[in-house]
């Protein structure tokens, strides 16, 4: 089962506070201790939201952009990681090993291909699938 | 509607599953640390379980541990340092009293301080005495699962298809056998290394064959037992540096995995590369694949090895978007040199297929006939059903009939047999002139 483990920001992610030393040593240590359990597949840290934006879509498919920064600092991300694990009580486990001091993880499972029923067609799926090559061909290069 | 279990009853359940999960993370340290320090696989698997054992006990009143790995790991320090007690007391009796008694005392506190040690190669070494050659293949891979992958016998036999009861004796023999043949629990070194490296290497390749092609049972596929195979996968490139046959066997594995629900039609039928819906391929587990055999090219000593060629060969078909796009000169390249490491007819068969896409199926053909004669394929249906579409592709419909016919009498498979023969069908009303 394979579970992306969301880092909620802090205020002091948003201020773009730099960890503590201790706390960057901790990080490294239970990153390590991930991959040698062989279940991250994934994982990293993201730029406060004043670097980010917003997409706003209405009913007619308008869209309106915003830029960040944004108010609501527990319902932001900032950052994930992404584990292959055989229960959700795993995930659950091994998020609690993080290192944290204050702040809060959210485990969610993936959806697979099924959970979309009919919606998700074929022809979505090859289209899908061809993003993700790109995606995957960027990312290699 | 079915009425929701008292609350207790589930709560229990809740807690199964989280110590389940407990166990899985941290028994293979466990049991590690504890077999350095007693020097006994067998009796650190037994104080492990002890603690185990005590969790079930406990944490239900307690409640689950802030952290429930160092309080298992305490809880089987405890139990090692009584059963050391124990064994000392029982000398002590059948012995002069005293005789040694000063030199006992600091052994104790040189086992505890040893259990409180984290020793890096600990799972390591576990995985090394799991996949000793002393072993019989099957036992390698049930210890295996066992003490490494932290499963129960019950979870190994079910994805074996095999009775928990073969399965619990087996895993006690193998303990038995370790302990018998006094191997000590240590690293290989030197060309012992290489050598038990490649025993651990194919076991984990059986655990993940056994789950992609499925040998018994109804299901095609047992995804669990591939799912573990790569997780042991990843433990061990984790831990051991530098090898890249290590690296070879990870990509393959995720390659191969990554086609995991494609293989699979709407009917649970199997679905052949060829008509396999790309869009279902796992492209985590491809980008992934992708990045451990660049990994194995980077580490190679000189040329690649046979995990890594198979997994080159893997990487073709997952950067390819159609049978069409994809690089089969490439391919055709890594099954000859893979022919070359280790000689097989049905290597060499695949190279056929690959040479007829790359370079038009006459090349293909010429290797195909050059196996004609070969005992171990005499029976293996694959080889007419090849030369009959190359014979077809070549415009020889009579040769390709009768070559289609044939693979259909030697197929067990029904729906492969039916296939065959509506290949045989379209080559035409008559058979022609007989082939030799």
């Amino acid at each position: 089962m394979r579970f992306m483990v969301i880092v909620k920001a802090t205020e002091d992610s948003e201020k773009g506070v730099m960890p503590s030393q201790d706390m960057l040593a901790a990080m490294g240590a239970y990153n390590e201790e991930l991959v040698k359990a062989g279940i991250m597949l994934d994982g990293d840290g993201l730029r406060p939201s004043s670097h980010g934006a917003r997409i706003r879509f209405d009913d007619t498919g308008e869209t309106t952009v915003i830029d960040g920064p944004f108010a609501e600092t527990k319902e932001l991300v900032s950052g994930y990681w992404v584990f292959e694990v055989s229960s959700r009580e795993e995930a659950i486990e091994w998020a609690r090993k993080a290192p944290f001091r204050g702040g809060e993880l959210e485990i969610r499972p993936f959806s697979v291909p099924e959970d979309f029923g009919e919606a998700f067609t074929p022809e979505l799926q090859e289209r899908e699938n061809q993003l993700r090559d790109t995606l995957g061909a960027q990312r290699e290069a | 509607m079915t009425t929701p279990p008292p609350p207790t009853a589930s709560a229990t359940a809740d807690l199964h599953r989280v110590v389940d999960a407990v166990w899985r993370m941290e028994s293979a340290r466990i049991v590690g640390a504890l077999a350095r320090v007693t020097g006994d696989v067998g009796l650190a698997e037994e104080l492990a379980q002890d603690a185990l054992v005590a969790a079930l006990e406990q944490w239900p009143d307690t409640g689950v541990p802030a952290k429930p790995g160092a309080w298992l790991m305490a809880t089987a320090k405890h139990r090692a340092i009584d059963t050391f007690r124990r064994a000392q007391n029982l000398q002590r009796k059948t012995q002069e009293l005293g005789r040694s008694l000063v030199q006992d005392e600091s052994a104790e506190e040189d086992w505890a301080a040893a259990l409180d040690e984290v020793v890096e190669d600990d799972v390591l070494r576990l995985v090394f005495i799991s996949c000793h050659p002393v072993l019989s293949r099957e036992a390698r891979v049930a210890l295996t699962l066992r003490l490494v992958g932290g499963l129960s016998t019950d979870e190994i036999a079910r994805a074996f298809l095999v009775p928990e009861k073969t399965l619990a004796q087996r895993v006690v023999r193998a303990k038995r056998t370790l302990t018998a043949a006094r191997v000590p629990f240590e690293m290989p070194t030197g060309t012992d290394f290489t050598a038990r490296l490649s025993s651990v290497l194919e076991v984990l390749y059986l655990i993940f064959n056994e789950g992609y092609a499925a040998t018994a049972g109804e299901d095609l596929t047992r995804p669990a037992l591939c799912q573990e195979a790569m997780r042991l996968g990843r433990i061990l490139a984790g831990l051991v540096r530098g090898e890249s046959e290590v690296h070879g066997l990870v990509a393959l594995l995720q390659l191969q995995a990554s086609r995991l629900a494609a293989r699979i039609g709407p009917g649970g039928e199997s679905v052949l590369l060829a008509d396999q819906d790309r869009g279902r391929w796992d492209r985590v587990l491809i980008t992934r694949g992708l990045a451990a055999l660049e990994e194995a090219e980077r580490t190679a000593r000189d040329a690649l090895g046979p995990y890594a060629l198979q997994a080159a060969i893997a990487a073709c078909h997952a950067r390819a978007r159609s049978v069409e796009e994809t690089d089969w000169a490439r391919i055709a390249g890594a099954y000859e040199a893979l022919a070359a490491l280790s000689p097989s007819p049905v290597i060499e068969l695949n190279r056929a297929v690959a040479v007829s896409r790359a370079y038009g199926p006459a090349a293909g053909l010429e290797l195909a006939d050059a196996l004609l004669g070969v005992p171990a394929l005499s029976s293996y249906h694959l080889l007419p059903a090849v030369r009959g579409d190359l014979l077809h592709s070549l415009g020889r419909d009579a040769e390709a009939r009768t070559e289609f016919e044939r693979a259909a009498g030697l197929t067990r498979n029904e729906r492969e047999r039916a296939l065959l023969l509506g290949r045989a069908a379209d080559c035409g009303g008559s058979a022609g002139l007989p082939t030799p």
